[in-house]
């Protein structure tokens, strides 16, 4: 971790702990946006890592962006701050000036198409986007589409385009956004560092990090209840059924977030494609197994609307396959390592 | 609060030139040989392979100079360990002695031992055997009965060890015996010892594994005689040193990278252009590779920062092994071929010889109930 990073992390901490309550969850499932909350991120100076500090942003690295990531995953927090970081560093790499508030980024699924068309001096925004975290309510959404052959990073404005709320299964805003010949506030290339997947990518880096991220919450809360819950006069973590189900956890937990942060580091070295198929799919693994299992130890009352596990769970079971899913991933990662070769497998590993 | 913590470890430049030492130097002694052989990895048993390795000074990397070392860094043995299992060089003659033999002594042994020992592990000449398990002692190691009774200038030894790899081709065994009998504490009156297994007293018959090899062995002690200067630490810390032996035992990468042979042959089986399913099937193999790898690199660097991590260790071998132990099943599922002994192709061979190892991947050095026992401790929940 970075000397900025080892800052954050008790603060992000901290201010997650204070601000992001059971209730404030809650009322965002229902669908109030966290003000407070949003506004505290910003005011840390926890919304922008990547930009530099001339931009407005801390002028940070991919592991410092890492630590809020995935605490903002540990806590449920119900604000895209992990888009709006990404969001940023893109505007920034297209040589672009960061808008304030919540910014979200569009993942332009299979089937789906973006087109930037110059019409006169400035660019237009046209296709559907399905699944945009927080699509309607972010003050910005940032895209990387093709427009005069190339990859372009194009900022517009909340409006542009005709919304329709969706939402994910832990209720976090998914919506729809249509755009027909939209106003584009601002565009750049996008330069070497991001193709035009560039959102797949570091969108499933995102998520890989925060899945790590819920992954030691369900590890905690599942220890906890273990020691606290008594049956046949023990508490059940006393039970080896109960402690070798934790034990499996724990190594989901260990695997997930090592698998994570090593995206965000190679991010620092080049275009992590590799690394993020790995995170992906690995903590995607996690995210089953760890779900299944923590249900398991909690029994009924984990499965309650009324107990906050599911706060994490559900959470799991959307993000591992938002910004594709492991089976996505996986094979490209496979197809990949074959087109190699396998004498190629163990140097590429020794080199990741 | 925060259970573990896998830190992310990169390799200082001189290990990554060191690599490049390594795999020159696998490349030219290994040749081309076949999957199934290089299967075998630290389970081969080559004594003139070990030589070589060590007139090159790559056994005992580590270790102090005056002991024949080359007093360089855990990470440089890292690699070079990662190297040799990935290349499935047969390395068994000096494992164990490089492996927790050596650093054992290093550790607890004294200083005639470790001039008369250390040097000769280094050069490859010197095989060890680990005297730990008993018939009626397996998980349950602290229930030993193996009983060492003081006698004039030594011990006189008793009992039976089983499972013991390599003791019919190794020159010592470092075993742990009972001194004293401690009424209720289990853990107290064990001692460890340095046992010539030529000696008298001692007969070494063959257990013979269901794939028919003759790996290990029951080590019989018939009032055998070892010598005072032979026991490695104080009389009764027997239970402390064993515990740190094993953790040396389970922090390696050969915890995981078992079956790498049977991945790369099934790789080249799918070929350039796999489809959709076997592409798949290889990215789920090496999102969990490459993770494993990462995670036993974090343990390589908490060894190098001199600290203990015998939750994270137990954590990665029981990851790790679970993993190694799964690519049979998952070659079987995705291909239409049998496994094979003698015949066949280099994949099915691959496939017949580990398909009948992998029980034994979350057996050794610590059963996976063993393991996960450990780590609910690490969770606080015993």
């Amino acid at each position: 971790m970075s000397e900025l990073g080892t800052l954050l992390a008790p603060t992000v901490t901290r201010l997650f702990t204070d601000l992001v309550t059971k209730e404030l969850i809650e009322s965002a499932e229902k669908g109030a946006w966290p003000d407070k909350l949003w506004r505290a991120l910003e005011e840390g100076g926890l919304t922008l890592p990547l930009v530099a500090e001339a931009g407005g942003g801390a002028g940070g690295m991919w592991v410092d962006a890492h630590v809020v990531v995935r605490a903002a995953g540990k806590h449920n927090a119900p604000v895209p701050l992990a888009e709006t970081i990404v969001a940023g560093w893109l505007l920034a790499q297209a040589g672009l000036e960061v808008p304030l508030g919540p910014l979200t980024l569009a993942p332009v699924r299979e089937g789906e198409r973006l087109i930037l068309a110059r019409t006169g001096g400035s660019w237009r925004l046209s296709g559907t986007v399905s699944g945009v975290p927080w699509g309607a309510a972010a003050g910005h959404v940032v895209v990387v589409a093709e427009g005069d052959g190339a990859p372009i990073v194009a900022l517009v404005r909340q409006g542009a385009g005709r919304a329709t709320a969706d939402r994910n299964l832990a209720l976090e805003p998914r919506d729809t956004l249509v755009f027909d010949g939209a106003t584009v506030v601002a565009a750049g290339s996008a330069g070497d560092h991001i193709s035009a997947d560039g959102v797949l990518v570091y969108g499933a880096m995102l998520r890989a990090a925060q899945m790590a991220g819920a992954l030691e919450s369900l590890l905690e809360q599942s220890v906890r209840y273990a020691t606290e819950r008594k049956q046949f006069g023990r508490p059940i973590g006393n039970f080896q059924a109960i402690q070798h189900n934790l034990a499996i956890v724990a190594g989901h937990v260990a695997a997930a977030g090592i698998a994570a942060e090593n995206a965000f580091r190679a991010a620092d070295r080049g275009t992590p494609v590799f690394e993020v198929a790995v995170a992906k799919v690995r903590t995607g693994e996690a995210a089953g197994i760890g779900a299944g299992l923590a249900h398991q130890a909690h029994g009924a009352i984990g499965f309650t609307y009324e107990h906050s596990l599911h706060f994490s769970t559900r959470r799991l079971w959307s993000w591992r396959a938002e910004f594709g899913s492991e089976s996505r991933w996986a094979a490209r990662l496979g197809q990949q390592v074959a087109a190699r070769g396998a004498e190629r497998l163990w140097m590429d590993l020794t080199t990741s | 609060m925060s259970f573990f913590h896998f830190e992310l470890r990169s390799l200082p430049p001189e290990a990554e030139a060191f690599r490049e030492e390594v795999r020159a130097f696998l490349r030219q002694t290994l040749g081309d040989r076949a999957s199934v052989r290089r299967a075998r990895s630290w389970g081969g048993f080559d004594p003139e392979f070990s030589r070589q390795l060590g007139a090159r000074g790559w056994i005992g990397l580590t270790w102090p100079k005056r002991y024949g070392g080359q007093a360089r860094t855990f990470l440089e043995r890292y690699v070079l360990l990662e190297e040799l299992l990935a290349s499935g060089a047969p390395a068994g003659a000096h494992w164990v002695a490089e492996r927790q033999s050596g650093p054992l002594l290093l550790r607890f042994g004294t200083e005639p031992q470790r001039e008369r020992f250390l040097p000769a592990i280094v050069r490859g000449e010197l095989s060890f055997a680990i005297g730990m398990s008993e018939p009626d002692s397996g998980s349950d190691l602290a229930s030993i009965r193996t009983r060492a009774v003081r006698t004039d200038g030594g011990y006189v030894v008793n009992g039976t060890k089983v499972w013991t790899s390599n003791a019919h081709r190794s020159q010592y065994a470092i075993a742990l015996f009972r001194t004293a009998v401690v009424p209720d504490k289990k853990h107290e009156g064990l001692s460890q010892f340095l046992v010539d297994l030529k000696s008298s007293g001692i007969t070494i018959r063959p257990i013979i594994n269901l794939a028919g090899s003759h790996d290990f062995n029951e080590v019989i002690f018939q009032d055998a005689f070892v010598p005072d200067d032979m026991r490695v630490g104080g009389e009764g810390d027997g239970w402390k040193q064993v515990t740190t032996e094993l953790a040396y035992e389970r922090s390696g990468p050969e915890r995981y990278l078992s079956s790498i042979a049977l991945v790369v042959e099934l790789i080249r089986a799918a070929g350039a252009s796999p489809d959709p399913r076997a592409a798949e099937v290889i990215g789920r193999l090496v999102a969990q590779l490459a993770t494993l790898r990462q995670m036993s690199l974090s343990v390589a660097g908490m060894l190098q920062a001199g600290q203990n991590p015998n939750l994270e260790a137990a954590v990665v071998k029981d990851v790790g092994t679970t993993f190694e132990q799964s690519i049979p099943e998952i070659v079987h599922a995705l291909l239409d071929i049998e496994p094979t002994i003698n015949t066949g192709t280099d994949l099915q061979q691959t496939l017949g010889y580990l398909v009948q190892r992998a029980p034994s991947f979350s057996l050794r050095g610590g059963t996976r109930e063993v393991l996960r026992g450990i780590i609910a401790r690490g969770l606080g929940l015993r």
